[in-house]
């Protein structure tokens, strides 16, 4: 089962009429990818063709080449029915101040096919569940940008649909606005069992949102897979231990601790004069408590525990990635062997980089 | 009421029991109407939005004050012909929507870019396109809507006409005939003003120019023509005043009433469109109707992306 299939999707836009930019835009480029139900992250930077391909899905812009389903559907040919069972936030502001959520987000229930009353009463629910409250009979001209965010949503989300489109749904809203907005999407699919497909130019903040992740560069697919693999591979953790009495060499005692508690280790990722430090694979957030534990009951004293994540510009662009990693990361470095280059500003032990795990 | 409503609780939900307030997601299994009912759902927000109704107080001063200034002479006019007991009514019922043509310019010219500016300007467009209606559901919900708002402005008072006529005992044949030309010319005069106001204002998200716009075109045309009218007029020159009528919106309607809805003519020297004239006016009308339409379509082809 899946939600959406494409295969060798391209889109490219013509500029202008000058014949000598005949070529014009390529936005997508051969697209093949299959995404199964659940939550999905398309990433990639701006201009990646993120948004181009969120049209082609809705049936509102037709592909230059190869074939797109959603839902079973064909978007060549079944735009309309697409349009009925999938639900669209765009990235842009949409939104008129002059009226209040509650008749906005009912009268595009309405659009959507929905009978009066229905429309009413899901726009009820729907608010709700979003988390706007009195507030909601107040025009939208007077919301802050998480309110609206939230109205976005629920105009989305409003006729039940199978299938929701959020193209940037984080951006604008700072940190704490964009937690509550994470958390409400994962809402999305584990309650309301609704799937979702969400598009970001930051790999780190969906992953702990999304079940898959797929990135393009631009239009080409540069890796899809299912997130767990992805943090999998993106997260190590390098620890710094003292030395004791008992243990002399405490960074070879936790090495050996650590290897026969079954954690992964890559002993040859380090850099030269980092011998003492440990470089960890997490495999999920029991991996933190491990290594605590371990260190605690050697009785080591813990210098640092620090959090490598590797940042999306890696994954966009291993060639050069690698080339400027130079002989500080050798081909070996479990980064390369997934396709994910390590990048050496992030190998290079930084202070304050720690995760509180500790 | 609410055992009759389709949303059935419960069957997706995981929502925290303990939580009195949430009772969980309910998914929908009623109706969807498609398309169809999308598009009736936006011909009757568009149309009620004309009126500023379900939208605030403010919205709803100027059309209806508009309403009111385009009823009350016909109020007046029908008072006295029931007091006086006049033979016959003061106006014509095609040519009284042309005497007020002013109140008709200001409410288009308001109520237009309310109609197209705002969803261009807050980008709402491309979130009706990601429902089930397709572009010619947007361009002919939105034509219908504000035609229909016109026709309720320059029919009604039509309508209050009619029925004083009626209360003064005029011959009722004589008065239903020009009732029904009078709302002949209403419908027609509410779809061309409705299609030349809706390409002016779509061309920008800018209300305010938009409503300049509006007004400048239908102003300035019809000052332009009845001028040229009346020099052409000066020198003797009949069939001129005649075919100049085809350039503005006002001077078109009023020589397609004058050749086939049995209205006299404000041209000068009463030089209206004779019979053979009078098709090419309402060839001219027509087209006019028809390329607004398709102006509208072009200008939203790439509307939803
Ligand atoms: N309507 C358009 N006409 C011409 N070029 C376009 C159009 N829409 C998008 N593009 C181009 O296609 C590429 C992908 O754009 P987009 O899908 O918006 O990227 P993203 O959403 O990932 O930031 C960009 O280079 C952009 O300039
Ligand atoms: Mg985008």
């Amino acid at each position: 089962m899946t939600v959406i299939v494409t295969e060798g999707l391209s889109k490219r836009f013509p500029l202008g009429t000058d014949r000598a930019q005949r070529g014009g835009v390529t936005a997508l480029d051969r697209l093949t990818v299959d995404i199964a139900p659940g939550v999905t992250g398309l990433i990639g930077s701006n201009g990646a063709g993120k948004s181009t391909l969120i049209k082609i899905l809705l049936g509102l812009s037709p592909a230059s080449e190869g074939r797109a389903c959603v839902l079973g559907m064909d978007v060549a040919t079944a735009g309309g029915p697409i349009r009925e069972r999938v639900g669209y936030m765009p990235e842009h502001d949409c939104l008129p101040p002059d009226v209040s959520a509650t008749e906005f987000v009912v009268h595009m229930a309405r659009m959507s096919g929905l009978p009066p009353t229905a429309a009413r009463e899901r726009t009820a629910d729907t608010l709700r569940h979003v988390g706007l409250y009195e507030e909601r009979y107040r025009p939208i001209g007077g919301y802050s940008t998480g309110m609206r965010q939230r109205v976005k949503l629920a105009q989305a989300l409003v006729h039940d649909p199978r299938l929701v489109l959020l193209d940037e749904p984080t951006n604008g809203l700072d940190p704490a606005g964009r937690d509550e907005m994470l958390g409400l999407i994962r809402r999305i699919h584990r309650e309301f069992g609704i799937s979702v497909l969400v598009t970001s130019h930051l790999l780190g903040e969906l992953e702990r949102t999304c079940d898959h992740v797929v990135v393009i560069d631009g239009g080409r697919l540069l890796r899809s897979s299912a997130t767990s693999d992805f943090t999998r591979t993106t997260t190590t953790v390098a620890v710094e231990v003292t030395d004791t009495d008992r243990h002399p060499d405490g960074t070879t005692a936790l090495r050996t601790a650590l290897t026969a508690a079954g954690v992964g280790l890559r002993t040859d990722g380090a850099e030269p004069g980092t011998s003492h430090l440990l470089l960890i694979d997490v495999a999920d957030d029991s991996t933190y408590d491990t290594v605590r534990d371990t260190v605690a009951g050697l009785g080591l004293g813990l210098v640092r525990m620090e959090q490598r994540r590797h940042r999306i510009a890696e994954v966009f662009h291993p060639r050069e990635a690698e080339a400027e990693a130079g002989l500080q990361a050798k081909p070996q470095d479990a980064g390369l062997r997934t396709g994910l280059p390590a990048d050496p500003q992030d190998e290079r032990p930084q202070k304050g980089g720690g995760r509180d795990a500790v | 009421m609410p055992s009759e409503t389709p949303l059935a609780p419960g069957d997706r939900r995981a929502g925290d029991p303990a939580k009195i307030h949430d009772i969980g997601y309910r998914s929908y299994d009623g109706d969807r109407l498609g398309r169809r009912h999308a598009r009736r759902s936006l011909f009757a927000h568009s149309l009620r939005g004309a009126y500023g109704l379900g939208r605030s107080a403010k919205s709803k001063v100027l059309p209806m004050l508009l309403f009111g200034v385009m009823c009350l002479p016909a109020g007046i006019m029908v008072a006295i012909a029931v007091v006086t007991k006049a033979g016959e009514l003061p106006v014509e019922y095609p040519r009284y929507a042309l005497h007020l043509q002013g109140v008709i310019s200001l409410f288009l010219a308001a109520q237009a870019p309310q109609a197209v500016s705002r969803d261009l300007r807050f980008r709402t467009v491309p979130l009706y396109f990601s429902r089930p209606i397709e572009r010619a559901d947007y361009v002919s919900a939105k034509f219908a809507a504000l035609s229909a708002a016109l026709f309720v402005l320059t029919a009604a008072p039509v309508v209050v006409l009619y029925a004083g006529a009626l209360l003064a005992e005029l011959d009722v044949a004589d008065q239903s005939a020009g009732f029904g030309q009078g709302l002949v010319s209403a419908a027609l005069l509410s779809l061309l003003f409705a299609g030349i106001g809706l390409v002016i204002a779509a061309l920008t998200p800018r209300r305010g120019f938009g409503v300049a716009a509006v007004i400048a075109v239908l102003t300035v045309s019809f000052g332009a023509v009845s001028a040229v009218q009346a020099i052409a007029f000066e020198q003797d020159n009949g069939g001129l005043v005649t075919w100049l009528g085809l350039f503005s919106p006002v001077t078109l309607i009023d020589g397609v009433q004058t050749a086939f809805l049995g209205a006299s003519t404000s041209f000068p020297g009463g030089k209206g469109p004779d019979t053979a004239a009078g098709c090419v006016y309402l060839l001219v009308v027509l087209a006019l109707i028809a390329g607004s339409y398709a102006a509208l379509m072009r200008r939203y082809r790439k509307a939803g992306l």
